[in-house]
């Protein structure tokens, strides 16, 4: 990895293709400099760019919308207003949406997190008798539509008496996401080896010690990738909170911004900032995790 | 520091003299991984299980809140109508099938596309990296938003192309039974390449580079070193990536709900948003229940046929 990144950096900073390089095939080029990794720069920047403009404008849109003074057709945001935001933070009451899905947010990811450490943990470091249940019974999980399920979890929440409390929204995001995180745990855990786990043993920790101060810290990317997904799963969901929270105060963003689209005149200024405020949460946990987000698959649900 | 132990003294009690924390170590993994997965085999008991079984329950009953008085057992009623009635059960299964379907097939041959360009070693790598897959982020409900903003007929995207000569002003790509379809596609495949591209990354990464190089030294090309390392290499993440992506496209109601409601004129309508439409504003549940349940065996019948038909985990490597 290093090595090939050595390499690249004295072949790499002319971005316009050499001259010389040959079609694939041919036998003319050195052998050494046929590695797969060895493509003609035009080859990642002109496709890496047309893929960067869909994934951008879409996003400038927004921006543009959210910060030009309504009944403008400028393409430059300038000159900037904040009327917008000022409108749906206080009148559309997007402050109280934005504290509720927080406090979705980081109780699911929370819950989440610990109750998968424990399962995950169960099925790296165990054999039991229904450990093939267990595991069957998380796969076949993934089937169950979550939007077919309402109407008897609606009739759940109603019985425990938690319709109206965001108890109910945490509740069901962590239970959907529990089978992947369990699975991308235990496969986590799995590659930590286990005699580090009895070295400590022997020093005399109790597992849970030994758990906490040899295991934990070696967890670190995984479960950042699980708790971020948690975490960034429960702030875009919508359906859950949609049905169970029926008080306005109590709704959370996604709600939120699809009553602004199902206005009848939407004012797409104040949808843009709606918009935005909703994505800075995850957009600030995305560019923190990204880096471990790769390694967190790779070690996590590929291997499995 | 804890590993010099271990091989110092590789049984766990031959050293220790007192013999309380050992003996908890070896008395309790008969109850320990019960006691450790009972959280979440209670929850997903509670709330998945019983809920899964009172949809097949309810699919049996006459269940309609605005209709009290016709409620109790109905037997396979509900199943027979959806069978032999309802047109719109057959236009949603098509039109889901048809949904998944070509997100799946364009999401995977975008994302291994995007996957095998960041996978280079290039200027810019890092910040492109977050860049193509910050969509991965936003949820259907933002998606639709954006993307509202964007095909907005007066002030969108379309509006500029206009005035700049192409095109014309015409109607919302939304709202046009022609355009609707492609135009929920563009807006997924946004949203949903970036994940597939993810996860193949993270399988692209464990390819030794040793293989490439003797490849390389033995004479294939580029396109020979793909088709022969990596694609093979890739098959099984590849499999289980589109499995799961199927499953949760089908399923997924979030961004078609809020895009275009499954409009226009039931165009964009699948099976699930079909039932939520059926179950919560029509109050209909039994009805409903019934075909959740039918959804719930042909995904799992596919996904079945699915795995067998791809060999999925086969001896390959």
């Amino acid at each position: 990895m290093t090595a090939a990144l050595v390499e690249k950096k004295d072949s790499a900073p002319g971005n316009a293709p050499r001259p010389s390089s040959p079609p694939p095939f041919s036998a003319r080029r050195p052998k050494r400099e046929r590695a797969f990794d060895d493509v003609p720069r035009w080859q990642i920047y002109v496709p890496l760019g047309i893929y960067l403009l869909f994934t951008l404008i879409p996003f400038y849109w927004m921006l543009l919308f959210a910060v030009r003074p309504a009944g403008s057709t400028s393409l430059v945001p300038w000159p900037m207003t904040g009327e917008h935001f000022s409108k749906v933070w206080n009148e559309r009451s997007f402050a109280v949406f934005f504290q509720n899905s927080m406090i979705v947010g980081v109780a699911t990811l929370i819950a989440t997190t610990l109750v998968a450490l424990a399962g995950g943990y169960a099925l790296a470091r165990f054999d039991f008798k229904i450990k093939g249940g267990f595991m069957l019974a998380l796969l076949c999980s993934q089937f169950i539509p979550g939007a077919l399920m309402l109407v008897p979890l609606f009739e759940i929440f109603k019985n425990l008496q938690l319709i109206n409390s965001l108890v109910s929204v945490v509740i069901a995001e962590t239970v959907f996401q529990l089978p992947l995180s369990i699975i991308l745990i235990s496969g986590f855990i799995k590659n930590v080896p286990v005699t580090l786990e009895e070295a400590a043993w022997v020093d005399g920790c109790s597992r849970f010690k030994a758990f906490c101060a040899v295991v934990l810290p070696l967890l670190r990317p995984g479960l950042i990738a699980v708790g971020s997904f948690a975490f960034v799963h429960s702030w875009n969901h919508f359906l859950f909170a949609l049905m169970f929270l029926s008080e306005q105060d109590k709704q959370t963003i996604p709600v939120g911004l699809n009553t602004l689209i199902g206005a009848d005149s939407v004012d797409l200024g104040a949808l843009a900032a709606g918009g935005v405020i909703a994505a800075v949460p995850v957009v600030i946990v995305f560019a923190f995790i990204q880096k471990w987000l790769i390694t967190g698959f790779s070690a996590g649900a590929v291997k499995g | 520091m804890a590993q010099s132990a271990a091989v110092a003294t590789p049984p766990p009690k031959a050293k220790k003299p007192e013999q309380k924390a050992p003996k908890r170590r070896t008395a309790s993994p008969r109850r320990l991984p019960y006691l450790l997965i009972a959280p979440a085999g209670l929850l997903m008991l509670g709330f998945i299980a019983y809920p899964v079984i009172s949809v097949f329950y309810y699919s049996l009953q006459n269940y309609n809140v605005t209709k009290p008085w016709r409620n109790g057992f109905a037997g396979l009623d509900n199943f027979t109508r959806i069978f032999t009635e309802d047109d719109q059960f057959w236009s949603t299964l098509g039109f889901s099938a048809q949904w998944v379907f070509t997100q799946v097939t364009l999401q995977l041959a975008l994302g291994l596309a995007l996957a095998l360009i960041v996978n280079q070693t290039f200027i810019g790598r890092g910040i492109s990296r977050a860049l193509v897959f910050s969509p991965w982020a936003v949820s259907g409900v933002l998606t639709s938003t954006i993307w509202i903003l964007l095909y907005n007929s007066s002030t969108g995207f379309s509006r500029y192309l206009a005035d700049a000569g192409i095109g014309d002003y015409g109607t919302s790509v939304l709202s046009d039974t022609g355009t609707v379809f492609w135009a929920a596609t563009v807006t997924e495949l946004w949203r949903g390449v970036p994940f597939f591209a993810i996860l193949i990354l993270a399988d692209l990464q464990s390819v030794s580079k040793e293989l490439y190089e003797a490849a390389a030294v033995d004479g294939a090309g580029r396109f020979r070193q793909f088709f022969h390392i990596t694609l093979p290499h890739l098959r099984d993440a590849i499999i289980l990536a589109t499995l799961l992506r199927g499953v949760w496209e089908f399923n997924n109601v979030d961004l078609l709900y809020t895009l275009t409601g499954g409009g226009p004129a039931g165009e964009t309508t699948t099976l699930p948003l079909y039932v939520a439409n059926t179950g919560i504003e029509g109050h209909d549940f039994g009805y409903a229940s019934a075909l959740t349940t039918v959804a719930f065996v042909i995904l799992l019948f596919c996904s079945i046929v699915y795995l067998r038909l791809s060999k999925f985990g086969g001896d390959h490597k």
